[in-house]
């Protein structure tokens, strides 16, 4: 039944599912409507049986960061593959591989994903944003500048990770509470231990995002 | 007073040491900039995997790679052990292959034959009755007379068991290198280690051994940023050494980081320890004896004993016992600390099962016997007196087998721990040039600890100078040697080879601008970005102007550790107290607050200080609560491989998190000594003494799961 599932409109409706924390309250929904297609996917032509891709390398453009990017890949490479080994964008950093640590964190049309639970050819049409697309001429963004005020890193190595969870976050919940940091953010590991830091750098991160500051 | 010339300046002199300072690094750290071993990506470089032994115990009897050498876009293959070796733990390295994609390279590994003869293994010790030849004595020692302490009748006596078991390093960085040969016999390897000086000797001998003929000052080794390394990264490792050998075999450079699932196998692991304790007070509280018969397992080597009893070392009867087991499992390495949070464990837990016994409250006990660890007693007290304080002791404590009103058990809990963290070698080239730009160099890392920031403040202080005017090298072996970051030697060791090279060129250029100030060198200080006359800022020139008088020769002096003035030393004590929470329904632990009162000498950084001690109570939660290497008797292989079913804390488990540094006067004086070890030693003894008197009874070993803690209940041994 479920097997039967996963023909062409199954696989367009997962693109909308891209991240594992949401693909079990996700997956129901979409794949039983099958109506859930972004603008972006709106303007593609619709995908039919002849679309599989691979096995071999295809061609796909992933626009991350604003520019788009061609890339060859093989359609089982995932998004954080293809950003880090084929297009040389590494902020997203592979640790857990597979969907539990966070620190391989991008934003895919305005939501957080695990880049390394996404393949690279789901991310076709999609606008990919990474740590690096937060910055801008130098300037840090508002969360990067509240972790290194509040030391909310040590090693660095899930930081960017986090500063993506956490920019996401407060899209979304810009008045956050601590209990709500908590389980925003509890996608998101570190082993030198930086929470006490991220803590009160997302609020006040919060505070100068709705102040307008720069890049908020 | 006579003070040295390298001395650190005095409490009202210093500008910028003992500030709160950001790490120099964070911009280019949460921005993704910073680039780790991880992140190097050269031109026609190729991935590497690795194949590791499914068997805990086995002999290689066939190994046939044809099929996957002659896959396309597979460019080497090497058998690390071939035919006929005895393999000793799961996950062992057999063979490892180079191919233009990670993919491939993972396609390649399925395609290798193998064919092993499986032999009998033990991969778990806890059960000591089952180790059979695998336990051996190591060592015993007595003082005192034991027996007559234990057996006098006016001796309150407490016996337990208590234990902790092996964990993983788990870096999130994975271990791992990449390796281009810029020529015929030059290497340049990127490594995530904490060890960039060690790393070209260590390699060099292995492919000289190997008939590769490289020079070790031909091979650079660079890691410029590191993903965490908490002790398991001072080896280049077989799998660094193979890398550099990959990469000769295809000509080409090659990228090999061990897989999550390989990583927490084989590249990390710190040793168990078990024991059964006695310990014996007079009725008023004072610790008299101890016994312990403890064993433990840091893979085929065994273990040693950790130092027990531990911190109160004046327990004047005692007598240890110890029983190394080699098991079949990944080796052990230095993990934080080695030995100090197991010895924290078996001690603490044991002395504070005592004091309930002796119906005291844990905070008098270990006053009332701080005498026992040494010259270091009276700091202990302070340390004692201050975290309970920040605990509200007085209001939130109550005895054992008190229990709280609720369904929710909460009870607070007491550890003390102890380190040396004396300053490493260390040389460092300062040059000051005659635009006025300051570099100082040295091989030395960055483990996020805050070295490249403690350096560049002690330049910055050193020189009178804002701390961007200091352009600081690391990272590199083209830069002077400098020791590996273990054993929290690196503050103390990086902080004085800086410190002395500044004061020597700050002197040297003293000297040449002296004339034109019309005043002897010595009557010149640095200081605001200016070289001043003493008493008269009035007269003075600034940096720039000072330095254009350097014509075009540089300043460069290089400055040692150890070397003349005393600026650092070894030895700290701490404190640390958890306020925990416990459902008797469920089993969960909950940490409501944990507090840190230590000590380290002067402190260059306060903000970085007090990170590394936030981080090591996080690490001790972790370790505490949730972390097990859990091993498969069946099988002989690690079950949580990964990090779905390795846990570590989230941002959601850790509570209210208090640290205090102790400074001033009695401290800074000491000068700089090494902080990373000492905080992440008593969490787990602090924890697990406040889940006891959360309960009334004692849950024996780490980490204190749901499962144990139900089944403590149900057994309710101590009350």
């Amino acid at each position: 039944m479920r097997r039967k599932k996963q023909k062409p409109e199954a696989v367009t409706a997962r693109k909308d599912n891209f991240s594992r924390r949401d693909f079990l309250k996700g997956a129901s929904v979409a794949v039983s409507s099958g109506l859930l297609v972004t603008e972006a996917q709106a303007a593609r032509p619709p995908a039919g049986p002849e679309a599989v891709a691979g096995p071999g390398r295809v061609a796909i453009t992933l626009k991350v960061n604003g520019r788009p990017h061609r890339v060859n890949l093989e359609p089982r490479v995932t998004l954080l593959d293809a950003l880090r080994d084929y297009l040389d964008i590494t902020g997203a950093k592979k640790v857990c591989d597979r969907g539990v640590c966070g620190a391989c964190t991008v934003i895919l049309d305005g939501k957080p994903v695990y880049a390394c639970n996404v393949l690279a050819i789901q991310a076709e049409g999609h606008e990919i944003v990474t740590v690096e697309g937060l910055s801008h001429a130098g300037q840090l963004h508002p969360v990067m500048a509240a972790f290194v005020e509040h030391d909310a890193q040590q090693c660095g190595f899930c930081t960017p990770g986090f500063v993506v969870a956490c920019k996401a976050f407060l899209d979304k919940n810009p008045n956050p509470t601590t209990d709500e940091i908590e389980a925003g953010l509890g996608g998101n590991l570190c082993r030198c231990g930086t929470y006490v830091g991220i803590r009160p750098a997302v609020l006040e991160a919060a505070q100068t995002m709705k102040g307008g500051k720069a890049n908020a | 007073m006579p003070k040295c010339k390298y001395d650190w300046p005095e409490a009202g002199e210093r500008k910028l040491i003992g500030q709160r300072i950001s790490r120099v690094d964070g911009p280019a750290k949460t921005s993704g900039q910073a680039k780790y071993t991880y992140d190097v990506n050269l031109p026609g470089m190729l991935y590497a995997k690795i194949l590791g032994s499914p068997y805990a115990h086995a002999r290689i009897t066939a190994l046939d790679t044809s099929a996957a050498e002659s896959m396309p876009g597979v460019k080497a293959v090497r058998k690390i052990q071939d035919v006929g070796t005895e393999i000793q733990w799961a996950g062992d390295e057999i063979v490892a292959v180079a191919a233009e994609s990670e993919d491939i390279a993972r396609d390649a590994l399925d395609k290798i034959k193998i064919e092993f003869e499986q032999l009998p293994f033990l991969v778990n010790e806890e059960d000591l009755s089952r180790a059979a030849d695998h336990a051996k004595a190591a060592g015993s020692e007595k003082s005192g007379d034991p027996d007559k302490a234990f057996s006098d009748p006016e001796a309150v006596i407490s016996e337990g068991y208590y234990g902790i078991a092996t964990i993983t390093h788990c870096c999130l960085e994975a271990h791992g290198s990449v390796a281009d040969w810029t020529g015929p016999d030059t290497l340049k390897t990127y490594f995530s280690t904490q060890n960039v000086s060690g790393i070209p000797g260590e390699v060099g001998e292995a492919l000289r051994q190997a008939n590769i003929d490289v020079k070790n000052n031909n091979i650079e080794t660079i890691c410029q940023y590191v993903g965490g390394g908490f002790g398991s990264k001072f080896s280049a490792d077989r799998w660094g050494v193979e890398n550099a050998r990959l990469a000769k075999l295809a000509n080409k450079p090659v990228k090999l980081l061990l897989e999550r699932d390989i990583d927490l196998t084989v590249a990390g692991a710190r040793p168990s320890s078990y024991a059964k304790v006695k310990v014996a007070a007079k009725k008023d509280g004072t610790i008299v004896a101890w016994q312990s018969d403890s064993w433990g397992t840091g893979g085929p080597a065994g273990t040693t004993m950790p130092p027990l009893p531990y911190v109160f070392t004046g327990i004047p009867n005692k007598v240890t016992r110890h029983t190394s087991v080699s098991t079949n499992t990944g080796p052990a390495r230095a993990w934080r600390a080695p030995n100090h949070p197991q010895a924290a464990v078996l001690t603490m837990c044991a002395l504070d099962d005592l004091a309930a016994k002796l119906n005291m409250d844990p905070l008098e006990f270990f006053s009332k016997n701080a005498d026992l660890a040494g010259e270091r007693g009276k700091v202990y007290r302070e340390e004692l007196q201050k975290a309970a304080e920040l605990i509200d002791w007085q209001k939130n404590w109550h005895p054992r087998g008190h229990q709280t009103p609720g369904a929710m058990k909460r009870g607070l809990g007491i550890s003390l721990h102890t380190w040396g963290g004396r300053g490493h070698n260390s040389s460092c080239n300062v040059n000051i040039h005659p635009d006025g730009s300051v570099e100082l160099d040295l091989a030395s890392q960055d483990l996020g600890t805050g070295t490249r920031t403690v350096i560049t403040i002690v330049a910055a202080e050193t020189l009178g100078l804002p701390l961007e005017a200091i352009q600081l090298n690391i990272g590199d072996t083209k830069y002077p040697p400098s020791g590996a970051s273990g054993g929290s030697t690196t503050v103390g060791g990086v902080s004085a080879s800086s410190r002395r090279g500044c004061v020597d060129a700050r002197d040297q250029l003293f000297a040449v601008v002296a004339p034109s100030l019309g005043v002897p060198a010595d009557q010149l200080i640095a200081a605001d970005g200016k070289i001043q006359v003493k008493g008269d800022s009035s007269k003075s020139l600034t940096w720039k102007q000072a330095c254009a008088k350097l014509g075009v020769k540089s300043i460069q002096v290089t400055g040692k550790n150890p070397g003349p003035c005393s600026l650092g030393s070894s030895g700290v004590g701490g404190v640390e107290i958890a306020d925990v929470s416990v459902d008797p329904e469920t089993g969960i632990v909950k940490i409501n607050k944990m507090v840190c009162a230590q000590d380290c000498g002067l402190i260059i950084d306060l903000k970085t200080a007090e990170s590394q001690c936030y981080g090591a109570l996080i690490m001790g939660i972790t370790y505490a609560l949730f972390e097990q290497k859990i091993m498969d008797d069946v099988t002989g292989r690690m079950l949580n491989p990964n990090m779905e079913f390795y846990k570590l804390a989230g941002i959601g488990d850790i509570g209210e998190l208090v640290v205090h540094m102790m400074t001033g006067p009695g401290y800074d004086e000491r000068g700089t000594i090494g902080l990373g070890e000492p905080p992440v030693i008593s969490p787990g003894a602090a924890i697990s003494n406040a889940v006891a008197n959360a309960l009334g009874v004692r849950v024996p070993t780490l980490p204190i799961t749901p499962e144990k803690v139900l089944a403590a209940i149900e057994k309710g041994e101590i009350s």
